[in-house]
């Protein structure tokens, strides 16, 4: 049980970190809550089903067309709904909360609200220490950890890293030092939505494609973000590793209740945050951002 | 001058707009009936395909006569978002009843929803005849308050309790034929996976009792996922562990195609049965990508076999029009005939008159005969279960193919109960290779 428990927990981490890094990039730099973040792992996933299976196209080429498409989305979203607004913070909520039930609706009237099934990039499993594992799942926890790899290079080995960093840490002192904040919040915008559509095409194979599979994730996210400490990618990384820890436990030592993964998992971090308010990495300096 | 005509034009035009909707042209004799359910979902799109089927068939042939008088049929569809609201589908069927003026409705899918969408058909004094809940509460409304809930009927599927019976049956010859097949000794051992919803709350608690009661088997575990789970990996790993030959499902959501996948694709060495209402469907092998083989459900259709006279005519037709094969929900193709029945044998649309008659009927549907049970019983109004009225059929997937597999003689016999074109249920590859193995 217990290899199961470690297994299960790590390839769920896996994946909430994918979707959890791209969320916090958002709050980190531009301080956007944006509720509409999941949206992006769903279209990238309706993508690959309607690429693939209903248009036949190769795995690879559907993945990649459904990475691109799902990006020029996010960016277009970004120029047209949110730029405009994005210093009022309320309103980035409302109408990326808005843009989110546009886009579940967009999926329902081009697939129906039926659940659908999504290729995938290999069949079968391995058996790793008596525990079966399915390759696409590994395939997901493999591309997590290189994804968060390139990620975390870009931010600190690069000078658009340096430039994002430094616009977290003060867009206006970024601005007066030469830096193009609004590119570099659109960049950050395009980041998050190839995180979330990665996501999206990786663990498509692995779930059911349905309109509201957008809400669950994002409900955790917040949470692993929160937990992890708003802004804080390193936070969001471990995060999500003990939000999918908790789940996983929850449905191993309480199989009558697996249902309330969800819920304990919310209870964890409401624990975490009542003894540590900031969350387990939560930015006391603002230099301390990402 | 103009200033004074521009109001009166308003006003003329207010008034013409307020009245000729209602007069509407002769609207001829019709019969409005309201087909509501998740009409975004496979579930209300058959409630919607199987009124329709009926009601073209009905009026084709003249319509319906009342008292001589010839009547056409005139379906109002009504998306009931039952899945996730059932606030809404109290309102879509508030809607209706109330602004469209249906005169009965037909269908329903989630309890959680169709609870309230009876309390409003009732308030109403509407006949509400159900396809798509199973739970046995619905029925027993009638047992404290029969005046007010007499306008409920359920034609499909039987209920909560009876579909336990159906699938111990079905697990006991699943059981059987591997013990057999397998040369497996000692107790079977059962793990019972059921979504976390209100219609399988009884059902966990009457498996929990009669697995082993009846059935001689082991009960390790029980396992609630969401109804809408999208990943069980940790489930199936936990049920593995636990060293189940069987699993026991209770699935109505989504959660049935994840967890059918999952399960083949890891080669988790357990058969399947019970309950996975995504297996029902012709979508269900592709959505699977295959990983769904020997998945076992109870059902009501299946290709080729015949439950009674009108059942093959009934999904060949089906077929030929939807290109889909018909799931339990399209038994509002026979309430829509049931109503018919009733108006032309009665010559009225008086509702009590009605009700008095659906409760005397006998009338053999394309899914079953049809009578409802006595309003002296615990469940008023409900299908009549057994053999000789309604019975369901178990359905596996067979490589592509979804194959009755029970009601079967020989193993798991059930009174002498079978119907042409039931096959023998196949133990899964997976588990002849793991019970096999050196």
């Amino acid at each position: 049980m217990v290899e199961g428990i470690i297994i299960q927990g790590l390839i769920k981490g896996g994946t909430y970190a994918l979707l959890a890094v791209g969320f916090s990039l958002i709050f980190g730099v531009a301080r956007m809550i944006n509720l509409s973040h999941t949206c992006f792992y769903m279209l990238a996933a309706y993508g690959i089903y309607a690429f693939a299976k209903m248009l036949g196209m190769p795995l690879i080429a559907a993945a990649v067309l459904s990475l691109l498409a799902t990006t020029i989305i996010g960016i277009l979203t970004y120029r047209l709904f949110i730029d405009r607004v994005r210093e009022h913070h309320v309103t980035v909520m409302l109408i990326t909360l808005a843009l989110a039930m546009v886009f579940q609706e967009w999926m329902i009237i081009s697939f129906t609200s039926e659940p659908l099934g999504a290729p995938s990039f290999i069949s079968g499993y391995w058996e790793i220490i008596g525990v079966k594992v399915s390759y696409q799942h590994l395939l997901t926890f493999g591309v997590a950890l290189a994804v968060l790899i390139c990620v975390w290079a870009l931010l600190s080995k690069t000078r658009l890293g340096v430039a994002i960093r430094a616009t977290a840490q003060d867009s206006e002192i970024a601005n007066l030092m030469g830096i193009n904040v609004r590119r570099i919040l659109l960049v950050t915008m395009g980041m998050a939505a190839v995180l979330a559509a990665v996501a999206g095409i990786v663990v498509a194979p692995t779930l059911t494609l349905e309109p509201r599979m957008w809400t669950s994730p994002l409900v955790m996210i917040m949470a692993i973000v929160v937990l992890g400490g708003l802004g804080s990618v390193k936070g969001s990384f471990i995060g999500a590793f003990i939000i999918g820890f908790v789940e996983v436990l929850v449905v191993f030592l309480m199989p009558g209740g697996a249902f309330l993964k969800g819920a304990f998992a919310l209870l964890v971090m409401v624990i975490i945050l009542l003894v540590r308010p900031e969350g387990l990495f939560g930015i006391a300096f603002e230099e301390e951002r990402l | 001058m103009l200033r004074k005509v521009i109001p009166v034009l308003v006003v003329c035009s207010l008034l013409v707009l307020l009245i000729v909707p209602g007069c509407g042209g002769e609207e001829g004799n019709v019969i409005k009936i309201g087909v509501i359910g998740p009409m975004q979902y496979v579930q209300g799109e058959h409630h919607w395909y199987g009124a329709t089927m009926a009601a073209e068939e009905i009026n084709d042939a003249g319509g319906i006569d009342v008292d001589g008088e010839m009547y056409t049929i005139e379906l109002i569809k009504a998306d009931s978002n039952e899945m996730t609201s059932p606030t809404d589908a109290a309102a879509a069927m508030e809607k209706l009843i109330t602004v469209d003026g249906a005169q009965f409705v037909v269908g329903g899918f989630r309890t959680e929803s169709v609870f309230p969408m009876i309390e409003v058909a009732m308030d109403e004094e509407t006949i509400f005849l159900g396809c798509g809940a199973a739970t046995e509460s619905l029925c027993q409304l009638a047992v404290d308050d029969y005046d007010r809930y007499k306008y409920w009927f359920r034609v499909t599927p039987f209920n909560s309790t009876k579909l336990v019976s159906n699938s111990l049956m079905t697990l006991g010859m699943a059981g059987a034929i591997m013990q057999q097949g397998l040369g497996l000794e000692g107790p079977m051992t059962v793990a019972i996976l059921a979504e976390q919803a209100e219609w399988a709350d009884g059902m966990v608690a009457a498996y929990q009792a009669y697995v082993p009661a009846m059935l001689g088997m082991e009960v390790v575990g029980t396992w609630r996922p969401s109804a809408t789970a999208t990943d069980l990996n940790a489930e199936l790993t936990a049920i593995e562990d636990s060293g189940a030959h069987l699993i026991l499902t209770i699935l109505s959501g989504p959660v049935g195609i994840p967890y059918a996948r999952q399960l083949g694709e890891l080669e988790i060495p357990c058969a399947s049965v019970g309950i996975n209402v995504e297996a029902q469907k012709d979508g269900f092998w592709d959505a699977t990508e295959g990983h769904g083989n020997y998945e076992t459900t109870l059902n009501t259709y299946a290709e080729g076999v015949a439950l009674t006279s009108k059942t093959v005519a009934f999904i060949e037709e089906f077929q030929d029009r939807y290109d889909q094969t018909p799931t339990y929900n399209a038994g509002t193709y026979d309430a829509i005939y049931l109503l018919k029945e009733v108006i032309e044998s009665t010559g009225t649309m008086d509702t009590d008159t009605l009700i008095t008659a659906l409760e005397e009927i006998d009338y053999v549907g394309a899914g079953a005969r049809i009578v409802f049970m006595g309003t002296d019983t615990t469940t008023p109004h409900d299908v009549t279960y057994g053999p000789g009225y309604s019975t369901g059929l178990a359905t596996q997937w067979q490589d592509g193919e979804m194959k009755a597999v029970w009601p079967n003689l020989g193993v798991g016999e059930w009174e002498g109960v079978t119907y042409e074109g039931v096959v023998m249920w196949q133990i899964p590859d997976r588990v002849i290779a793991y019970y096999t193995q050196d």
